[in-house]
């Protein structure tokens, strides 16, 4: 059965009807400033604590709220569609088993610096710290993975509250912030006037950098002889994408884009080298090692990225942009600290900088590694390999989807062998490395671009996480293309038994896997197998000339291993490189 | 490893005395003592935290710290002349016989003895970490029966704020 969700009435209207004070509720003033907040699409899981909330729901249709079929689902796909729009995304849960459900959801948005409003019903006021009834604290739970919370102790905090949760969420270094409501302040009646500015003492993030120093990373540019630019999420965040391909262009120094940042330059350009780090190429990896002037853009030196962290960029003078001053200097001591707004510190720049001008040989040489030293794998006749798979979709697609994924070789292989172009483009849990995280992120992704084709790739353990959400596809016609690269085994895991821990694959098998094409078509998804390449070419074909959601499972070998790869404690340029 | 003093001006809300603590635990910061009272501005409170560690360290504190949206503002103390000072109780030992020695002992710390029990004197001192701990140690030879510490409150010297 299909439900059509109604067409939302546009924000300009209510704006200007709620503008006169009125007395409502805690529920509907919190529905009431979602729609003056701008938000569009809700996804949630109703509850005993909410009951009042889902009362004010009962016919609202300003905005879109997407039923899941677990609070885990809502806040993945709330979380897709932040990172697919750049607004803020919305999930609602009940208190205790709901809201604890949440905390994985809110610990990878947290990681990611995704902006997202959550909001949790609690147990009465009164009844708060008694053990009552699917009681958590859930804001005590969340300290730590949240970049801000409130627990609404009054029904006249609850409009400064909701706007300040939106603010903070959204400016300076993005991020979750928690809203729990008790079910009283719900049920409780105030006079509401929307709040349209925020006063908050502690609260001042810095976006325009200090001219000093951008004067001194002018110079080290004009004087570096292998420059290289690691760029981050940052760059995507701040959409600073134009700001970056504007400011290669003039400086033409290399650059690598790490797994947040991947979308966030052209992969087509000729200095673009790939992703550094653990499952990085030859080139980014050995660039960074021999470059004499290090400059990160919006990344945050995480350890996946610098490997052993005191062999890293050894040669290099180390420059770091970053939003949040905590991150520069929390790993490496920069010798250029630049706190700003990445689009602003580079658009700051652009009019400044000129050609890398001592940079020719480098640039030669680095061509040269890119030619010699190219991602690859063996690929072996009719056998279908799970790299070749990423290549066709990438091809058919000519690198213009959405592209989600889950955690482990398929992430890495879509990240390898998926050639973005646009930001946003790219969604993927890189600093919590969620599981569960690739299918419900890309109900997200296509309900914030419903014109837009989203591919989400999934290894056969992961889709099994957060498999439930296919029901939300199938009943709002949600057309994306799940893609299950099914090795049948826990493949990253397994890589790293097969390498390091002697074979001993302890608990990485998984067959005794549904059959994933009949779990589709369970749901009245259609489902289609694929085991050779000529059947993947077929399927996947017929998948994407298919309207509506399909999935298509493409079974691979489970001896694959992703290559390049750096073990744990080894620096960058010590990668094993495969059996090629 | 170095000793230092830092005062945190914070909303005075539910939690926050939790997300401090927290931040410190989670980031591996350590904590030698704690306070936490009113402020002289109303909705304000401040927190005076003794920590160890060196300057990198000391300089990711400040800066997580700065991103508690109900941190206002952070100021490392040790690094001007500050006053530092705790208030410790004593419960010793004290048998009528052993009284006089005892007083003796207090007043040349100019500390005082605020209850007299039949067999125990309750003496509180202030003063700086030093001072506090060499009232203990001369202390201890008549029996340490209860000990409670503040931790240090700080401010800087002179006109500055």
């Amino acid at each position: 059965m299909m439900t059509q969700i109604p067409e939302i009435r546009s924000t300009e209207e209510l704006r200007e009807k709620w503008k006169t004070p009125e007395v409502i509720t805690g529920s509907e003033i919190l529905l009431r400033s979602l729609v003056l907040e701008g938000v569009d699409t809700v996804f949630g899981y109703p509850g005993g604590a909410v009951l009042y909330i889902y009362d004010a729901l009962y016919g609202f249709n300003d905005f879109k709220h997407v039923l899941t079929r677990h609070e885990q689902g809502a806040i993945h796909a709330a979380d897709g569609y932040a990172r697919a729009s750049g607004k803020p995304g919305v999930c609602i849960a009940t208190s205790g088993p709901g809201a604890t459900n949440l905390v994985t959801g809110i610990a990878t948005a947290y990681m990611d610096s995704v902006p997202l409003v959550v909001i949790t019903g609690n147990v009465f006021s009164s009844l708060i710290g008694t053990d009552a009834f699917q009681e958590a604290d859930i804001t005590g739970i969340t300290m730590p993975i949240t970049k801000h919370s409130y627990l609404v102790r009054s029904v006249e905090d609850l409009p400064r509250i909701m706007h300040e949760a939106f603010h903070i969420a959204s400016t300076g270094r993005k991020g979750p912030v928690l809203i729990d409501i008790p079910k009283d302040v719900s049920a409780a009646k105030t006079l509401f006037t929307p709040v349209t500015s925020v006063n908050l003492r502690g609260y001042n993030p810095r976006s325009v950098p200090n001219k000093l120093q951008l004067d001194k990373l002018v110079r080290a540019i004009a004087e570096a002889e292998r420059p290289v630019i690691i760029a981050g999420g940052g760059i995507i965040y701040s959409g600073a994408h134009e700001a970056m391909y504007e400011f290669v262009k003039r400086t033409e120094i290399p650059i690598t884009t790490t797994l947040l940042g991947l979308g966030g330059f052209p992969s087509g350009h000729e200095l673009w080298m790939g992703m550094p780090g653990m499952h990085g190429t030859y080139t980014a990896n050995n660039a960074i090692q021999e470059c004499d002037l290090l400059i990160n853009i919006g990344a945050r030196f995480d350890d996946r990225v610098t490997g052993k962290l005191d062999g890293f960029a050894p040669k290099a003078k180390i420059v770091h942009i970053d939003i949040d001053p905590a991150e520069i200097g929390k790993n490496i001591s920069p010798d250029i600290p630049i706190v700003g707004d990445v689009k602003t510190v580079l658009e700051m720049l652009i009019p400044e900088v000129e050609r890398a001008s001592k940079a020719d040989a480098w640039r030669s040489r680095i061509a040269e590694w890119k030619q010699d030293k190219p991602l690859r794998y063996k690929d072996e006749g009719k056998v279908l390999k799970p790299q070749w798979v990423i290549e066709l979709i990438n091809d058919t697609t000519k690198g213009e989807a959405i592209v989600t994924t889950d955690v482990g070789q398929h992430q890495m292989w879509a990240a390898q062998y998926y050639k973005f172009n646009h930001p946003r483009s790219f969604i993927t849990s890189g600093g919590l490395g969620t599981m569960g995280f690739g299918f419900p992120s890309a109900i997200g992704a296509q309900m914030a671009n419903p014109e837009r084709l989203v591919v989400s790739i999934n290894g056969d353990g992961g889709m099994q996480m957060c498999s439930q959400e296919l029901a939300i596809c199938a009943i709002h016609n949600i057309p994306v293309k799940i893609v299950v690269i099914n090795n049948e085994v826990l493949g990253m895991v397994r890589q790293w038994q097969n390498l390091i821990y002697e074979k001993r694959y302890s608990y990485t098998d998984l067959a005794g896997s549904p059959n994933f094409v009949k779990l589709a078509e369970a749901y009245g998804i259609k489902g289609i197998r694929a085991t050779t390449k000529e059947e993947a070419r077929a399927a996947w074909q017929e998948a994407l000339e298919t309207p509506g959601p399909v999935l298509v499972e493409f079974l691979v070998s489970k001896d694959e291993n992703v290559y390049p790869m750096v073990t744990q404690g080894s620096t960058i340029d010590q990668m094993l490189m495969g059996d090629e | 490893m170095e000793r230092n003093t830092i005062s945190v001006l914070v909303n005075d809300q539910p939690g926050v005395l939790q997300r401090v603590s927290g931040l410190f635990g989670r980031r591996g910061f350590n904590i030698e003592s704690i306070t936490v009272g009113q402020s002289e501005e109303t909705g304000l409170s401040r927190m005076v935290i003794v920590t160890l560690g060196d300057d990198d360290q000391l300089e990711q504190i400040e800066k997580q710290l700065y991103k508690l949206i109900d941190v206002i503002k952070v100021v490392n103390l040790s690094v001007r002349p500050m006053v530092a000072r705790e208030l410790a109780l004593i419960k010793v030992k004290a048998d009528p016989s052993e009284r006089p020695e005892i007083m003796g002992v207090v007043e040349t710390f100019r500390a005082s003895v605020v209850d007299i029990g039949s067999t125990s004197l309750l003496v509180q001192v202030v003063g700086d970490t030093q001072k506090i701990d060499a009232m203990i140690e001369l202390l201890k030879p008549y029996g340490i029966r209860e000990l409670s510490r503040t931790g240090v409150t700080a401010m800087i010297r002179g006109n500055v704020q």
